[in-house]
């Protein structure tokens, strides 16, 4: 039902008022009493624009008895038709009202009936999720990136001259024996570590240069705290002016950043042959808050990086003067810091790509 | 390494606990790995002899023994273990006794004989993992004396994780020095005094390969007590620093080895025919070893041999047949310095490691033999006996290490480091180091002591200035740098993009191990040729991928096994190539979907993914790079003939491939579900176009549907191929909206609707335009295709 001028199908259901061969201002208050009585008995829309036409309509009562002004002497007309006027305004007052009345009957009704469940799923698509090694590269890359660092990628065949030899790691050195490398032939191994991108970026570009190197990275070996494929993020800045304090620096932020709490750092002496001086980085167990716990071996601390400064072998390799330029590197396991971050115990889940597992993280 | 602390207390005695001792070694960059005491906690053991034993009357392997614990009475112990005997000297566990675990040793019957106490095994005291019977003890222990007293066992065992170039504290002086260093003290070096010469016999040394091996010293001890007794404090010693005792004269080389850090050989000097020549092997040499071990070798690996035979891989092992015995009485006595460089690798090429490669490979303090050689002596001599003989050394000076000074600069220490070290500060630290001083106008000439061999360039000393300064003494710097603005192309899509987009779509993201099983790779990509590891870790990660799709497939079984039967999976990663020898590494992204299309859920009727799934997300990411592409059918040995295209950029690139896996491949990897899958070029992908802006017509838009009837044969690229063939430059939009085949459609066709919208930019396209414009199209499409309007 629609409340429109237009629509006068129920004008012919109308009985004329009996009442209409004379003028009606006399008994015009009891036809508002009638029509009031009318627009209260309307149940609805449709029943109350009936009672509209019955009285507004082009022969309506109230529009009759307007056409009946016209045969009255004009100081009468004037005094009748305020009167009739005064009804009108007040019918359609009450018209108004219950038309109101009656929309919000209607809306109420539509409200109720269109109630659903809530707590029904919502339908559609699945969620997805990033792998966790990938969320914690890209926070580490968000990291750096904030300073300047761009992220290079490097091959993961490498030859051995950029794994090891351009590294200061001459064959026969003990540090390649620690690496249980897996070869192809005796010059061509998978990358042990990313390292080799630091070769390949300062062989083709002049200082100053801010790299992180992110990938992947081998070692044969295989037990419940090694996997023969992990991830490496390697990170060098090369200038004219690079110190060990810089370096400590560096690293200091980062890990407070990455862990996003004001955690102990402590650096350790130790030995890399590519940077000089070594150190090993630990931070304060993020399990036990330093206290001593079983992820920690009751130390309080977590060894999480390696850095150093790049040693001049590594510079003469790469023909950069080491009299006038520095540098420092450092290296870090991306699982080892997801794990840490996220409370993973077991390294092989990363691998496995169970969804159980991987749905966890997002 | 592995060192004792109570030995190690002997020579430099700090006032601080165990605790603090191994955190200064450990922040001093001697990491210690573990501290574990050297025998477990237990109270009550004493030195006891067995006087007698008898068999147990109700009982086999049980003996009753009596047993003198240096009082009146002897105990009388019931024991089942088989090396008991009368005169063995044992630790006794006496009534009241607690042993590790928590065991309490009460007065107790054994089968109804009274046993006051418990004859004890170096398991059951916790000084070893595991034992085969009784702990004997030397003939010459005190009987009724505490074990701990005896045994010393109130020590701590520490094992220190040393790295390659700390080979100068592989002993236990060399830690000695650096406590003495880290604590400010003077530490007591062992004294060596020269052994009185008793004669003058001599086997002469030739040196072959001098640069291999520039000194080599020997000397003849003869008449030396072959049933002589290793003493029971070196015995002890040994065994808390991991080495087995082997008999008086293998026992005291290895002491001065752990003692000194100089790897001594001793040979039986009856055994030896001849003098001594270090050279090559000849290729083909066989040596027999200590260990059993055969070995063939070749000119490269360095021999200590005699006239007749090789004797010694040198400075890794001895042979069998020159080693000394339980009935060897005299012994040449071999004390050398090889060269790093002559010994690194030698063992490994053998599957050897020994704690004398160890060093020789690391570095070995080039003046130290002298002393070694005497002190091995000394022992010798008061354990065994002897006559000794002189030394004989052979050495060439030209080729021993020479130890140049290193000019040490202050305005480097500053670079490197980023602080300023006063100049009596560094000169302290050098001293303490053992470090020789000379001034220079730039700083100092630093002559490091002979220990220090990994002593060589400027770095080295200014790393040495920061440890013992203390690296958590230099401050920690923001950097200050020079910056560069940096880009932020078009031209390249982010990878990080993609993958966050297919993230969106629903897709996990997997990490699979770049190495597979050669038979999967082999079942998906047979025509890929093989790059095999040469030392796999195991036959399922031997190869490298050809293609991601063989890791992303064992990841999908592994979870359809674990009830997931719904997955979507990509990876990104290089692959692996070898093409005619060489090999191609290039950045791939893969992708794989199986299951139902929606997880689970309520209103929405289930179905499985098919193809046109797999490709809406595919044509999703090339909607990201903003690049039209092609997809004509592709033949692929891992998929389905009639469901697999290649993805061609309009330049006629290669980018990738999908499509649903061949149901053999399907069948033959266990999968009972239909997987679909992609593969794409991550470089070709990524190329992105820059978007350029095309003005905006302000007239109405009008659209068009057609019904058309085409053979079966004809694709929807061609259909819109020939509508845009019709040349129509009002044509905006085509879009194929149904497809329908079966009643009311001849066969061999179908029908295919399609919607065509055009737009003019200047005017109001007027209904006879429009006609116009689609007749023609309609005629294009009769004229290429044999397209008919549906009826």
């Amino acid at each position: 039902m629609v409340w429109n001028g237009r629509l006068v199908l129920w004008h012919f259901l109308i009985t004329p008022h009996p009442s209409t061969s004379c003028i009606v201002s006399d008994n015009l208050d009891e036809i508002l009493a009638q029509a009031t009585s009318s627009i209260s008995d309307a149940q609805d829309l449709n029943q109350l624009d009936q009672v509209r036409v019955h009285y507004l309509g082009k022969k309506g009562i109230f529009t009759l008895q307007m056409k009946e002004l016209g045969s009255l002497d004009p100081e009468r007309r004037r005094a009748v038709g305020q009167v009739i006027n005064q009804a009108k305004d007040r019918f359609q007052e009450q018209l108004q009202a219950r038309k109101d009345a009656l929309d919000n009957i209607e809306l109420e009704h539509r409200l109720a009936s269109e109630r659903i469940d809530v707590t029904l799923p919502g339908r559609g698509q699945s969620e997805g999720g990033l792998h966790p090694v990938t969320t914690t590269l890209r926070r580490i890359a968000k990291i750096f990136a904030s300073v300047g660092f761009s992220v290079v990628e490097g091959p993961e065949i490498e030859d051995d001259y950029h794994n090891f030899g351009a590294l200061n790691i001459p064959e026969h050195h003990p540090a390649r024996a620690m690496h249980d490398t897996f070869y192809f032939d005796a010059h061509t191994v998978l990358r042990t570590h990313t390292s080799p991108v630091q070769i390949r970026v300062m062989e083709s570009e002049k200082p100053p240069l801010k790299v992180i190197a992110p990938g992947r990275v081998y070692r044969c070996d295989s037990d419940i705290t090694h996997t023969p494929m992990f991830h490496q993020v390697e990170g060098f800045l090369v200038d004219t002016d690079v110190s060990f304090a810089d370096l400590k620096g560096v690293v200091y932020q980062f890990l407070r950043a990455f862990f996003e709490k004001d955690i102990q750092v402590r650096f350790r002496p130790s030995y890399f042959p590519f940077t000089e001086p070594s150190a090993e980085v630990d931070i304060e167990c993020v399990m036990c808050n330093g206290e001593g716990c079983r992820v920690c071996s009751q130390t309080g601390w977590l060894e999480v990086m390696g850095c150093g400064m790049i040693h001049p072998e590594v510079f003469k390799a790469v023909n950069i003067d080491s009299e006038s330029h520095s540098g420092f590197a450092f290296g870090m396991g991306v699982e080892r810091l997801a794990m840490l971050r996220y409370g993973i115990n077991d390294l092989r889940l990363f691998f496995e790509n169970d969804l159980k597992f991987l749905r966890q993280f997002h | 390494m592995q060192i004792s602390e109570a030995w190690l207390r002997e020579y430099v005695n700090p006032a601080i606990s165990t605790e603090e001792l191994v955190a200064q070694l450990t922040m001093a960059g001697l990491e210690v790995d573990s501290v574990m005491p050297a025998g477990a906690l237990f109270s009550r053991v004493v030195i006891g002899e067995v006087l007698t034993t008898e068999k147990h009357p109700d009982a086999d392997k049980l003996k009753v023994c009596l047993v003198n614990m240096g009082g009146n009475e002897p105990l009388q112990i019931v024991c089942g273990a088989s090396n008991v005997r009368p005169g063995l000297k044992v630790p006794v566990a006496l009534v009241g006794a607690v042993l590790p675990g928590d065991f309490k040793i009460k007065q107790s019957k054994l089968r109804g004989v009274e046993s006051a106490g418990m004859l004890c095994s170096e398991k059951e005291l916790g000084i070893a993992a595991d034992a085969s019977g009784l702990m004997e003890l030397l003939h010459d222990a005190p009987v009724g004396t505490d074990i701990r007293e005896y045994l010393s066992l109130n020590d701590s065992i520490i094992e220190i994780d040393l790295t390659p170039n700390r080979a100068d504290c592989l002993s236990v002086e060399g830690i000695a020095r650096e406590v003495a260093l880290l604590n400010g003290m003077d530490w007591t070096a062992t004294p060596v005094k020269e052994a009185k010469i008793n004669h003058q016999d001599s086997l002469p040394i030739v040196i072959e390969e001098k640069s291999a091996c520039p000194r080599y010293l020997g000397r003849l001890i003869k008449g030396v007590n072959p049933k002589a007794e290793t003493p029971s404090w070196m015995q002890e010693r040994l065994r808390r620093v991991g080495i087995r005792s082997l008999g008086a004269v293998v026992d005291v080389t290895n002491y001065v080895l752990m003692e000194l850090g100089q790897p001594l050989h001793a040979f039986d000097a009856d055994k030896l025919v001849g003098g001594i020549t270090v050279r090559m092997a000849r290729n083909g040499e066989a040596l027999a070893l200590l260990n059993g071990q055969t070995i063939t070798l070749d000119n490269e690996a360095l021999l200590i041999a005699d006239e007749k035979q090789s004797l010694a891989l040198a400075g890794v092992m001895g042979g069998s047949d020159s080693a000394v015995n339980d009935s060897t009485q005299n012994i040449f006595l071999e004390c050398a310095f090889f060269a790093p460089r002559a010994i690194a690798g030698k063992a490994r090429r053998f599957g050897l490691h020994t704690d004398s490669s160890h060093r020789f490979e690391r570095g070995v303090d080039a003046t130290l033999q002298h002393r070694a050689i005497e002190r091995a002596t000394q022992l010798i001599i008061e354990i065994a006996g002897g006559s000794v003989g002189p030394i004989s050394e052979v050495k060439d000076d030209a080729i021993l290490p020479q130890r140049p000074a290193i000019l040490l600069r202050r305005q480097r220490i500053v670079k490197m480091l980023g602080i300023t070290l006063p100049d009596d500060q560094v000169q302290r630290i050098l001293v303490r180091l053992g470090m020789c001083i000379d001034q220079h106008p730039e700083g100092w000439l630093i002559t490091p002591p002979g220990f220090r061999f990994d002593m060589a360039i400027e770095a080295d000393l200014i790393e040495e200035l920061a440890r013992v300064h203390g690296y958590n003494n230099i401050p920690n710097n923001s950097l200050l740098m020079r910056a560069e603005l940096g880009k932020a192309t078009e031209t390249v899509l982010d990878i990080d993009r993609v993958k966050d987009l297919l993230v969106d779509r629903g897709y996990q993201e997997a990490i699979t191990y770049s190495f597979v099983d050669e038979d999967i790779q082999q079942a998906v990509v047979p025509e890929d040729g093989l790059i095999k590891i040469t030392n796999p870790i195991s036959s399922d990660l031997s190869v490298m991928r050809s293609t991601l799709w063989c890791g992303l497939l064992k990841a999908a079984l592994h979870n359809l096994n674990r009830q997931q039967n719904r997955l979507r999976l990509f990876e990104t990663g290089l692959r692996f190539l070898n093409v005619s020898g060489q090999i191609q590494q290039q950045k791939m992204l893969s992708g794989l979907i199986l299951g139902s299309y929606y997880p689970g859920q309520w209103g929405e009727r289930p179905r499985k993914v098919d193809f046109f799934d797999l490709k809406a997300d595919v044509q999703a990411l090339f909607s990201l790079a903003g690049r039209p592409v092609q997809y004509v059918p592709a033949k692929h040995s891992a998929l389905h003939p009639g469901q697999s295209a290649q993805i061609l950029s309009q330049a006629g690139e290669k980018i990738g491939i999908l499509g649903m896996l061949h149901p053999s491949l399907e069948k033959q990897l266990g999968f009972e579900t239909q997987v679909f899958l992609f593969e794409l070029s991550q470089d070709l992908l990524l190329n992105k176009t820059v978007s350029r802006f095309k003005s905006l017509s302000k007239y109405p838009s009008v659209s068009r549907d057609l019904a058309l009837i085409v053979k079966d044969t004809v694709s929807a690229d061609d259909i819109i191929a020939a509508i845009k063939g019709s040349n129509e430059t009002t044509i905006q939009d085509i879009v194929l909206f149904d497809l329908y085949r079966g009643k009311g459609i001849e066969e061999n066709h179908k029908s295919v609707a399609v919607s065509i919208t055009v737009q003019n930019f200047s005017q109001t396209l007027t209904d006879v335009e429009i006609d116009a414009i689609f007749n023609n199209i309609l005629q294009k499409l009769a004229k290429t295709i044999g397209a008919k309007l549906r009826d």
